[in-house]
């Protein structure tokens, strides 16, 4: 079966039904994030006191650069397709999700630290939001990288049949990543700061 | 958005400049949180550094500088529904629920309330 509009764009919209489907799942995403910082400052604004210096902020800071690189790699894997560069995009792309591993294993080590220390979700509000919200950016992350898998693998070869369709799957799944970056961006300061 | 090759190409190094750019930022967060400023201040400084560095990702990295208008308009309503998602706590602390409860204590010792 042909599904159009894969590629070219629709009339109505002008865009490739892929690329408003993506934007219309990262609004829904700002929905979902955003009930969690609203919860945020409900519990903080109600609270007596609240901790500072609980969470390692070099770890927190190495992460965000971490991420802000994987960006990069990240559109730079979409330009790369774009130049019709496949090498350096493989490189790339491969590069994110390295990145994206490293940064799972730094929270790996942050998380162990504190359960270790029985700072787990039960201990206090803070680490309660702070095991929810930082959960759930980890469970985008490991979706990021499932994704990324997919395209580094069995789905490269779509590049040799469908070339712009797949350029195409490369910029939405960038369009992804870069909103787990975004949301990472926010959490670091009102987390770890803050 | 971009697509024609030539006109990528020119872009590669206008994401290579926001990406250093977010790393200078997110050194100036962290340097800014070692001189220890007062709540308020920390807060707007932080926040603010964040709001920057978000809106460099949104537009330069997911191409929202030159984007079509459905995707404004679906953005656009986004942004209408976080700002009421983020006004609800104002509401519950003005409705007392999440006051610190020894300001409540001090609520219910006062003159006015024995």
């Amino acid at each position: 079966m042909n599904i159009p509009f894969t590629v070219e764009e629709r009339p109505d919209t002008g865009l490739a039904n892929g690329k408003l489907g993506i934007w219309l799942f990262l609004a829904s995403e700002v929905m979902l994030f955003g009930a969690l910082f609203s919860t945020y400052i409900i519990l903080r604004s109600g609270s007596t006191e609240w901790p500072h210096g609980e969470l390692s902020v070099p770890l927190g800071a190495v992460n965000t650069v971490i991420l802000i690189s994987s960006s990069v790699t990240m559109v730079m894997a979409w330009a790369s397709l774009k130049m019709n560069d496949w090498g350096k995009h493989r490189l790339y792309l491969i590069a994110t999700w390295v990145l994206a591993g490293v940064f799972l294993i730094n929270k790996y080590f942050e998380y162990s630290e504190h359960l270790g220390k029985g700072e787990g979700p039960w201990h206090s509000t803070f680490f309660a939001i702070y095991f929810t919200l930082t959960g759930l950016h980890g469970i985008h992350i490991i979706g990021g990288m499932i994704v990324m898998a997919y395209f580094i693998g069995p789905g490269a070869k779509m590049w040799k049949k469908n070339p712009d369709q797949f350029a195409n799957r490369i910029e939405y799944t960038g369009l992804y990543w870069h909103f787990v970056d975004l949301v990472w961006i926010f959490l670091f300061p009102v987390l770890y700061l803050l | 958005m971009h697509s024609d090759p030539a006109a990528v190409r020119k872009t590669v190094r206008s994401y290579f400049m926001i990406g250093a750019a977010l790393l200078v930022f997110t050194g100036i967060t962290v340097g800014a949180n070692l001189l220890h400023l007062a709540g308020a201040a920390a807060i707007t400084v932080a926040l603010v550094i964040a709001c920057m560095k978000g809106s460099m990702v949104a537009s330069v990295f997911m191409h929202l500088s030159h984007e079509r208008k459905w995707i404004y308009g679906s953005l656009l309503l986004t942004v209408v529904f976080f700002i009421v998602l983020m006004t609800i706590p104002m509401f519950t602390t003005m409705d007392t629920i999440g006051t610190p409860e020894h300001a409540a204590a001090a609520e219910h010792a006062s003159p006015e309330r024995r």
